[in-house]
């Protein structure tokens, strides 16, 4: 028997969730830096089947024994709440912040990036990275190491030139963040 | 202050007696014989051997569950560690206070596949409330005390404590429990007062409303279970309860639906289905409650009070989330609806009890009663009638219908009786559980009521029974068959046993006798009630084995993907709806 294409179709509008938005935020959590914390907080990711874009982690302070962990994920809604409260749900976590919702941030993003090349392509990477406003850190050669400072979108554009260029390594911090004004976390 | 300086094992029991330990259970091994050495020499705390660590955390987590006190259990390290596994699953899955305090080989030897050597805390870590390394003497007390505070506080759980052998010989100060103060852990517990002002006025607008309580009600305590009955008799509304939650309200109340979910009742889950307002406290949305979440209470404004901020808005998006610990929250609602005079909409509630006692009139945990054979949950009503006189009945359950046909058939006044594996379904739960609980209540008729596949997966805890002479009764459900799994078997895979057929079963009856028991057993209706009384007038272990009807499924039932509407109330419904294909992949 023939498959009766528009039946068919009507199935799968009923059956489909509706489509729902994916957003991606920004998280910050001060946790007490005891052994274990991260591997309980990446376990929490990956156990729940949730998204981690980027983290980056270090102790912001070390007389209290507080580190700060910077998590971008991405998900629905529900999955973005669900993440802040199995967050705070820690044991060993203090505060759990969303920098996309809570007020306007400053996020920043580090990239050592090594060109090697000579000729032309040389002096077109020394060139782009000056429009940058990227460092020269180590240099050979015929090789360059540059340090750029930026958010995720800019290090992506320069990367993404540098490719054609000789692109042969590539460091990435991962993203940290703070929010704007007078208010600490 | 100078504290009193003394060896890491000593630490621990003190910490224990400190903490008012008074019952550990445990089994012993290298990495944990420091402990158990000064166990030996002190007669505070009392130690229970069993003969698997799986039963201990089991037996732990029944005698948590019957007293509301966190229960201990001690291991040893490794293999020790990893039996212990499964329980601490199961308490953190069914919110019990536990601490596990665990054996671990040298600080020196970590990380080098020493004997007996395991990741513990890494295998633990997703599977506790929180657990901790203790890496030097000095942190030990402070550690035990912050980890009974965790596991009691907020949303309960079980808490692991590592301790390598050297810090157990090591010698540390020891620090009184008034003098440990959690860094940062302190949960919420009142309500936030404008979101109780509101919730009680949408609770007081509703025209066909219906609470909906589980097992935190229970661990909030039995104030909480005392307040939820006040508030739900002050407002005449209907009540419905979880698994989990069975003993929260009185079940012989009329305003009590019996309980919710795929094996619940008809007017419950019809009632859940067509409310226009929920009032969920102290449950979770389980996908074994909502049944397909897109049907799930379409029309109703939904209330959820937990304590545990990620359990709002995790299966259902709910209207209003209240934070906080059940009993408080419960207290504010009736201040606030005394304060404000709510009346309930005296003409919309009665349409409402008129249409859910039509549902009720289905009667839909009827079976079909025999003469011959007996039938489970006829063999449960007895239980319960013959046993309804006394206030001291303690029930556990292991996994599967029987535990269903238990939450079905035997009522529950109150909280604390009721002891069952609700969210890791842990088959072999039932008889160390029991266990823990007549450990605690010397006197009690303790009853697990057990299926012959459940019992099977610790029934070396008899040994440990015969030791400490108590008097748990086993009341098997024999049907021969891994019964649920049959039962889903007939209904999506056509009929296909695939190894749900026990053969080799044991003589239970002669089982009962190698372990210094007494073994009964009934294979006719007409012997059930002397089985019954004889079992629980001898005071001994008893294992009675019911030989009940091989064939009997666990009805009403939601099939797996489908919604509260659309139960099967009986055989005669499971051949006209054939469960669909979407359902079929669910558990």
């Amino acid at each position: 028997m023939p498959l009766d294409s528009t039946d068919l179709g009507r199935r799968k509008v009923a059956t489909m969730p509706e489509p729902v938005r994916q957003e991606t935020h920004t998280i910050a959590v001060l946790v007490d830096n005891e052994p274990g914390v991260l591997a309980r907080v990446i376990g929490l990711f990956s156990g729940r089947g949730y998204n981690i874009e980027s983290l980056t982690v270090a102790e912001t302070d070390p007389e209290g024994k507080v580190s700060r962990i910077t998590i971008v994920t991405t998900g629905t809604p529900m999955i973005i709440e669900q993440i802040k409260a199995q967050l705070g749900r820690l044991v060993p976590v203090h505060t759990v912040s969303d920098l996309t919702v809570d007020g306007p941030s400053v996020t920043r993003e580090m990239a050592l990036v090594k060109v090697a090349g000579t000729g032309e392509k040389r002096v077109e990477a020394l060139r782009i990275a000056d429009i940058f406003r990227a460092r020269v850190v180590d240099s050979t050669n015929e090789s360059f190491v540059f340090e750029i400072v930026g958010q995720t979108s800019k290090l992506n554009a320069f990367i993404g030139l540098m490719q054609p260029l000789g692109l042969v390594d590539l460091a990435r911090t991962g993203v940290v963040a703070i929010s704007r004004g007078a208010q600490g976390l | 202050m100078a504290y009193d300086q003394m060896t890491g094992a000593k630490i621990v029991i003190q910490a224990l007696i400190d903490q008012g330990v008074t019952d550990v259970f445990g089994y012993p091994g290298g990495a944990i014989l420091p402990v158990y050495d000064e166990l030996f020499q002190q007669n505070h705390v009392r130690h229970i051997l069993v003969r698997q660590e799986g039963g201990a955390v089991h037996a732990a987590e029944g005698y948590a569950r019957s007293t509301g006190k966190v229960g201990v259990v001690v291991v040893t390290s490794g293999p020790g560690a990893t039996n212990a596994v499964t329980g601490i699953a199961d308490a953190l899955m069914d919110s019990v206070p536990l601490v596990i305090l665990c054996g671990q080989v040298p600080t020196h030897l970590i990380g080098n596949d020493a004997f007996q050597e395991c990741d513990t805390t890494g295998v633990t870590r997703p599977v506790t409330k929180h657990n901790y390394l203790v890496k030097s003497t000095d942190q030990l007390a402070r550690t035990i005390h912050e980890a009974f505070y965790v596991a009691r506080s907020g949303r309960p759980g079980p808490v692991l404590i590592d301790l390598p052998k050297d810090v157990q010989f090591g010698t540390g100060p020891y620090l009184p429990p008034t003098d440990v103060v959690h860094k940062t852990y302190r949960p919420k517990t009142r309500g936030d007062r404008q979101q109780i002002e509101q919730a009680v006025a949408m609770i007081a607008e509703a025209k066909r409303p219906i609470f909906y309580c589980g097992g935190g009600v229970i661990n909030s305590g039995t104030r909480a279970c005392d307040l939820l009955t006040e508030f739900v008799q002050m407002t005449g509304y209907p009540i419905t309860l979880t698994l989990m939650g069975l003993g929260a309200y009185p079940a012989s109340d009329r305003q009590f639906l019996g309980m919710v979910g795929m094996h619940g009742t008809y007017e419950a889950n019809l009632t859940m289905h067509g409310c226009d307002t929920m009032i969920a406290i102290g449950s979770r949305f389980d996908d074994r409650v909502t049944g397909r979440i897109n049907a799930f209470a379409p029309d109703a404004l939904k209330i959820h009070v937990d304590i545990d901020p990620s359990s709002v808005n995790k299966n259902v998006m709910v209207d209003l989330g209240i934070i906080g610990d059940v009993a408080d929250v419960l207290e504010q609602m009736i201040e606030v609806w005394k304060a404000r005079g709510y009346q309930s909409d005296k003409r919309a509630l009665d349409t409402w009890w008129k249409q859910i006692d039509h549902w009720r009139g289905r009667n839909s945990l009827a079976f079909l009663q025999s003469s011959e054979v007996i039938k489970p949950q006829y063999a449960i009503q007895r239980l319960y009638e013959l046993t309804k006189g006394r206030d001291d009945v303690y029930i556990t359950t292991e996994v599967g219908q029987h535990q269903m046909w238990a939450a079905q058939h035997f009522k529950f006044e109150k909280p604390l009786h009721w002891m069952t594996s609700g969210g890791l379904g842990t088959m072999g739960y039932g008889l160390p559980a029991a266990m823990g609980v007549q450990l605690a209540h010397p006197g009690a008729l303790v009853v697990d009521i057990a299926g012959e596949a459940s019992i099977m997966m610790n029934i070396q805890e008899l040994s440990t029974l015969s030791q400490y002479r108590l008097p748990v009764k086993v009341f098997i459900l024999n049907n021969e068959y891994m019964g649920m799994v049959r039962q889903w078997q007939e209904l999506l895979h056509g009929g296909r046993y695939s190894e749900t057929y026990m053969s080799s079963l044991p003589d239970f009856v002669k089982l009962a006798d190698a372990y210094g028991a007494v073994g009964l057993r009934a294979e006719k209706v007409d012997q059930l009630d002397d089985v019954i009384k004889e079992m629980i007038s001898v005071n001994r272990t008893v294992i009675a084995d019911i030989r009940v009807d091989k064939a009997e499924n666990c009805f009403p039932m939601i099939p797996s993907g489908a919604a509260h509407n659309e139960m099967l109330l009986g055989p005669a419904d499971q051949a006209e709806q054939p469960i669909s294909e979407d359902g079929m992949v669910l558990v």
